[in-house]
């Protein structure tokens, strides 16, 4: 027999939970379907960064409204999820760095984000601990962090709450559209119909629009990150160098978090992230060059996730150009938790409006059917050779 | 010549050395431990002076024949004490000793990394003067010292007669030994025990001579709390027929049987299966301990059998290895060693039988109970979390959840607790449950160990 809805969700990630939220809090009828567990893969592993100084100019008025969601998360689904707006501290080690970290403070700027820039004496005024390689930087208060192995879960409750249903160990196997819309098979067996489907499958997705005859080279990977024994609370800004070498936040029971590059190709099939040790040594060292006082501390546990990448570092957002009522929001190329809850709004207007006020044609799958540009931020977060190292 | 690798030098990697090193190779044999003996044949640190003939009571003999025999190859292999194995890639292990990080390739890896305690916290259970029952043994051991003047000791685990008859001859007061278990439940696990009528006897006669000169001994109670302010000053429970019993004291030791060490055998690639009956997740293996290809364990770190069992099974992988190498072949010998290691550890799980882990544990324990030590986790906050949906009852979602095994012993300590926990709220296997991961580093490693720069 098979049973209908109005809007399938593929994936219970944050983009698919959030998508879901949306989608039940307008009155719509939403199925979501999680092969796993909600939140296990890459939104309930990834670092927690919300940050907003230093993205793709093209994705400013999504980030922006997406961290409007968060710093709303008691008010909209009743838990803070330890939302933090603990400011954001951009560092260069040398002069073409510095200049780098001007054009990227113009971008925000721009988008009315306040960024104040700090030279060598005011960084070590404000930010003592920082150590002396780094030679100026960009500070952004309103970029926070959140706990994300709390985010999705609780997102999907409130989802719950509205009427979403949701089913766990439960993988989509098979999508057909029909005139009618889509049927759905799940591998056990069940088929659904629905009028619209949401790609939100992570890492997996590219599998799914590939059925659709959209192929993208979309590829798993993820940062190396590892989390030390705690230590007294002082770093509380998250600490970006631009050089990728340490992405590191304190966490006010005392842990510090760092994740790393460069990238780690991560398993699709097996679902498995391994850390080369060699790369938790590399953040070792860069971390305790940037925060010299950390390096009596412990590392006491490293891991990884599995994250899908493009060649050209930006999502697909947006309709399939080949089927109507599929949509495709994937390929988050490891900044996909800080404009989560945006996507998932836009995909909830695009569904129910048939349009979305926020720009996001930058983003469309269509890109794909041209070459593309490898963007140089690819070239340099993945070893020479690419993903395979 | 292939590089055959020794992780762990207690009795299973000692053997295991001097079998590889007997046939011509010059194994590494690698410990984090200063001295070999791991830790029940543990070597007193030096300075200290300990009678270990009366320590070590039926076990003496053994104990300076294992060291004898170490002593005689340890010039001839090359053995690196004080070095920690944090991680493994393929065939590459990574080192931290003296706070410098190396690798060392391997073509063969014998994994012998020992057991720890089984606990499961009791209202109290992190207040100084508490140890485990293994861990008060070690102090003995190595540093000639006793947990107190008053000592209970408390659980279920073949340790308790044991440890007390050494802290006994030593002079230390036993105010009480508590065993969770019942009696009746011990002789009903009789028929796998005469499988080694010498180690039953030794068992027995525990328990005869603390019987004789007087310790009290309770079998079938259940906890309730220790208690003190700064440090333990007394441990309260039922008696076996209820009635609430408090007894003074200035130390506890606490433990419920042992599990294997599998966190270096897991990175290294092993498969892990439940058991159901043991409640431990325990590593698959052939009858010669092989693990994978060029993949060994021996000892009590792949599957709990004591130390008899764990020469054994240290000689009989050593002799597997070299023998798949094509290096030596000694079929004959695999074969009774095959046959010893198989009656030693049948006889280990009767008596892992006779003394389960406590029932009603999940159910009974106190909210405010620590569960996990290292992150300062409630039993009411893993009970609160479980509640909710979205808490799959699953180990490492329930750890993502509630930061239960995040810490710095990645679990070791309170993942028993916390199984037992997940399967009392969804009444559900061990299989279902899961089990906690294992993640480099094995053990804590500083920043500073990295250098200036990457390696
Ligand atoms: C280690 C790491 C650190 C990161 N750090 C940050 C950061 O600091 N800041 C930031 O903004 N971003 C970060 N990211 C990126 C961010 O985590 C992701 O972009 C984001 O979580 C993606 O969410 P998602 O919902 O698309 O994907 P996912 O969370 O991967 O969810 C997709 C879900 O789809 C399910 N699924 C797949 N196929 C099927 C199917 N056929 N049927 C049913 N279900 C299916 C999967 O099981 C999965 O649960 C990081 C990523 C990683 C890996």
């Amino acid at each position: 027999m098979t049973s209908s809805t109005e809007t399938i969700i593929i994936g219970g990630g944050l983009v698919g939970v959030w998508a879901a939220y949306f989608l039940a809090r307008r009155g719509r009828k939403v199925l979501l379907l999680e092969k796993g567990f909600i939140g296990a893969q890459s939104s309930g592993v990834n670092f927690g960064n919300l940050r907003l100084q230093g993205r793709h100019p093209d994705q400013y008025p999504l980030s922006l409204r997406s961290q409007g969601i968060w710093e709303q998360l008691p008010e909209l689904i009743g838990d803070s999820c330890e939302y933090d707006r603990t400011g954001h501290l951009y560092c260069a080690f040398n002069s073409d760095e510095a200049e780098k970290l001007t054009a990227y403070a113009a971008v925000s700027r721009s988008h009315d984000l306040q960024i104040e820039n700090l030279d060598r004496v005011s960084i070590k005024q404000r930010f003592p601990y920082i150590g002396k390689k780094v030679i100026a930087a960009t500070f952004s208060a309103r970029d926070a962090v959140a706990n994300p192995r709390l985010a999705t879960p609780a997102t999907a409750r409130a989802a719950q709450a509205y009427g979403a249903v949701m089913i766990e160990n439960c993988e989509a196997t098979q999508i057909e559209a029909s005139d009618k819309g889509f049927e759905v098979h799940t591998q056990h067996g069940e088929t659904w119909s629905c009028l619209y489907v949401i790609n939100s499958a992570g890492a997996w997705a590219a599998n799914i629009a590939k059925q659709f005859g959209e192929d993208v080279p979309a590829f798993a990977a993820g940062p190396p990150q590892f989390v030390t024994e705690p230590v007294p609370y002082r770093i509380v800004p998250s600490i970006q160098t631009i050089d990728g070498s340490v992405i590191a936040r304190q966490i006010p029971r005392g842990n510090v978090i760092l994740a790393g590059y460069p990238r780690t190709a991560s398993d699709l099939a097996a679902n498995r992230a391994p850390v080369p040790p060699r790369k938790t040594v590399a953040g070792m060292a860069a971390l305790s060059e940037v925060i010299p006082s950390l390096r009596s501390c412990h590392v006491i546990r490293v891991w990884s996730g599995i994250e899908a990448y493009l060649p050209d570092m930006i999502p697909i957002i947006g309709p399939s150009e080949t089927t109507p009522g599929l949509f495709h929001a994937f390929g988050f190329c490891g900044h996909g938790y800080q404009i989560g809850p945006g996507v998932g709004l836009c995909l909830s207007e695009w569904i129910c409006d048939g349009q979305t006020p926020t720009p996001l044609e930058a983003f469309g799958i269509g890109r794909y059917r041209t070459t593309i540009a490898v963007s140089e931020k690819f070239k340099s977060e993945f070893d020479a050779g690419g993903a395979n190292a | 010549m292939p590089t055959i690798v020794i992780i762990g030098a207690g009795p299973a990697g000692m053997r295991a050395a001097e079998t590889i090193s007997r046939a011509g190779l010059v194994p590494i044999l690698i410990d984090e431990a200063p001295r070999a003996g791991g830790q029940g044949y543990r070597t007193p640190a030096s300075g200290i002076s300990i009678d270990t003939h009366k320590l070590m009571g039926s076990q003496s003999k053994k104990y300076q024949q294992l060291h004898h025999d170490f002593l005689s190859i340890v010039s001839s292999i090359d053995y690196r004490p004080e070095t920690l194995v944090w991680a493994i890639e393929n065939n590459t292990l990574f080192t931290l000793s003296h706070n410098t990080i190396a690798t060392i390739q391997f073509d063969c890896l014998i994994v012998a990394s020992g057991a720890t305690d089984r606990v499961y916290p009791m209202p109290g259970w992190t207040l100084p003067g508490v140890f485990t029952l293994g861990g008060m043994q070690l102090s003995l051991k190595d540093q000639g010292c006793a947990i107190g003047k008053k000592v209970v000791l408390f659980g279920s685990s073949p340790l308790l007669p044991l440890v007390a008859l050494q802290y006994k001859n030593l002079g230390v007061e036993i105010a009480a030994i508590c065993d969770t278990t019942g009696f009746a439940g011990k002789i009903s696990a009789l028929p796998s025990m005469v499988f080694s009528p010498g180690t039953f006897l030794r068992g027995l006669s525990y328990l005869a001579s603390l019987t004789l000169s007087r310790t009290p001994l309770f079998f079938g109670v259940k906890p309730l709390s220790i208690e003190g302010d700064h440090r333990v000053r007394g441990i309260r429970f039922l008696t076996g027929s209820g009635q609430e019993k408090w007894i003074e004291c200035d130390g506890v030791g606490l433990g419920y049987g042992l599990k294997p060490e599998t966190q270096i055998a897991d990175l290294a690639g092993a498969v892990f299966e439940p058991d159901e009956d043991l409640g431990l997740w325990l590593p698959r293996m052939d009858q010669d301990g092989r693990a994978g290809k060029n993949l060994y364990l021996a000892g009590d770190g792949a599957a709990i059998g004591g130390a008899d069992a764990a020469e054994a099974s240290g000689k009989l992988a050593a002799l597997a290895a070299l023998s798949s190498l094509g290096v030596y072949c000694d079929a004959k010998q695999q074969t009774r060693l095959q046959n010893t290691v198989r009656r030693l550890r049948a006889f280990q799980r009767g008596l892992a039988r006779a003394f389960a882990p406590p029932q009603q544990f999940a159910e009974t324990l106190a909210d405010e109970t620590v569960i996990c030590r290292c992150e300062a986790i409630h039993a009411g906050t893993i009970r609160k979390a479980l509640a909710l949906s979205h808490t799959p009852p699953e180990m490492n979602r329930v750890k993502a959840i509630t930061r239960c095994g995040m810490g710095r012993c990645q679990g070791r300590m309170c993942a028993p607790a916390l199984q037992a926990m997940i399967i009392h709220h969804a009444n559900q296997s061990l299989a279902q449950t899961g089990r906690l991961r294992g993640q480099a580093p094995i053990k804590p490693i500083p920043l500073s160990a990295a250098g200036e720069t990457a390696p």
